[in-house]
């Protein structure tokens, strides 16, 4: 790093792929020894919600846990801002 | 009793190979019998590394298939006696390989009395890699600091915890160990890649093993000398702290900080 570099600094690109991959990895885990329909699950839901508000293909989360033998699947949307002013979460047990 | 450790990975070019040529060079040059196979079935590329590629006469399918005995088939390495290379075949058949196939040359090499079995597995997660690992004791996992590989990696961690005859019959799980290769202090230090702990971190696993990115690697590939034999070159130091650690032994971490540069080094870059 040479003095010119200290007037032109970036996030360390270092630094944002271990977030990206904390995100990804995590995902991957949590659906991993999971069933197999999450995926379609995943996707027919967003199809619904489409119907209804313009979310983005990444703002639903499904997430399933496993808590003393019983299972747990959270789904959470993000909703865009302009709908909304934050985030709002619903969340389903099956 | 004999351990049979896979080196796997996921991703292709990270180093599996140089990797389980100089592990299976580093334990058996402290008298362990040792025994590496490749388990890339068509594409063999072990026997270049280890430099034995004009001794391969018979080869793991040969064997599997009963055309010859394993004895006929291990190449018994010209610098260390306790050393043994079973090529992989160059058939494009890619169910050559078969689960009682593995498990028998397995059993076979237990009853040899080999201390260690090194499975060199392909990249992916096709039969080849499956069958690598199916009967693993330890993996060493390779990664490169660099995000496909870490994430390549992390579905093998899964593979190694479902798929596994260890993990199948519910006695147990095969121990993981983290091998990062390519790895650059320097570009660490100035936050261009990401460092030891970051990828540790990630994938929740112990570091057996960090080897410096080098140009050692490439002409010890040409020479067909594994390179932990290049006595004199960091990337062989490196693979010998990690055998050492693999046998048990604490070894502090060596070459993963950037060597001190001068103040004007530091000042105009470069």
């Amino acid at each position: 790093m040479g003095l010119l570099d200290l007037f032109r600094r970036q996030p360390p690109s270092a630094q944002v792929a271990k977030e990206r991959l904390r995100i990804i990895v995590a995902q991957e885990r949590s659906a991993r020894g999971g069933p197999d329909y999450l995926p379609l699950l995943r996707r027919e839901l967003l199809e619904v919600i489409r119907k209804y508000v313009n979310v983005d293909p990444e703002a639903v989360i499904i997430n399933l846990e496993r808590d003393q033998g019983q299972e747990v699947l959270e789904l959470s949307v993000a909703l865009p801002e302009k709908v909304r002013g934050g985030k709002t979460a619903a969340a389903a047990k099956a | 009793m004999t351990e049979i450790i896979v080196v796997t990975s996921g991703k292709g070019g990270v180093g599996k190979t140089t990797t389980s040529a100089s592990i299976a060079c580093g334990l058996a040059s402290r008298g362990k019998k040792v025994a590496v196979i490749d388990f890339d079935i068509g594409l063999r590329n072990l026997d270049l590394i280890m430099g034995c590629e004009r001794r391969v006469v018979y080869d793991f399918v040969n064997v599997i298939n009963g055309e010859c005995t394993l004895k006929q088939a291990l190449i018994k390495d010209k610098r260390l006696d306790t050393l043994f290379v079973l090529a992989a075949s160059q058939t494009r058949d890619k169910d050559a390989l078969s689960t009682e196939g593995v498990e028998r040359v397995l059993n076979e090499l237990r009853a040899d009395g080999f201390d260690y079995v090194l499975c060199d597995s392909p990249a992916g997660i096709e039969k080849g890699a499956h069958l690598a690992m199916y009967f693993a004791d330890r993996a060493i996992v390779v990664v490169n600091p660099e995000v496909s590989s870490v994430r390549d990696s992390d579905r093998i961690l899964g593979l190694l915890a479902s798929k596994t005859k260890l993990a199948e019959g519910g006695n147990g799980r095969v121990q993981e160990h983290l091998l990062l290769t390519r790895y650059s202090p320097r570009r660490v230090a100035a936050g261009e890649m990401m460092g030891v702990d970051d990828v540790k971190e990630i994938l929740g696993l112990d570091v057996v093993g960090v080897v410096p990115e080098s140009t050692d690697v490439l002409s010890a590939s040409n020479a067909g000398t594994p390179v932990i034999l290049h006595e004199d070159s960091d990337v062989a130091r490196a693979y010998q702290d990690a055998v050492a650690r693999l046998l048990g032994e604490t070894v502090p971490l060596r070459f993963i900080d950037e060597p001190k540069r001068g103040f004007f080094a530091r000042l105009f870059g470069g």
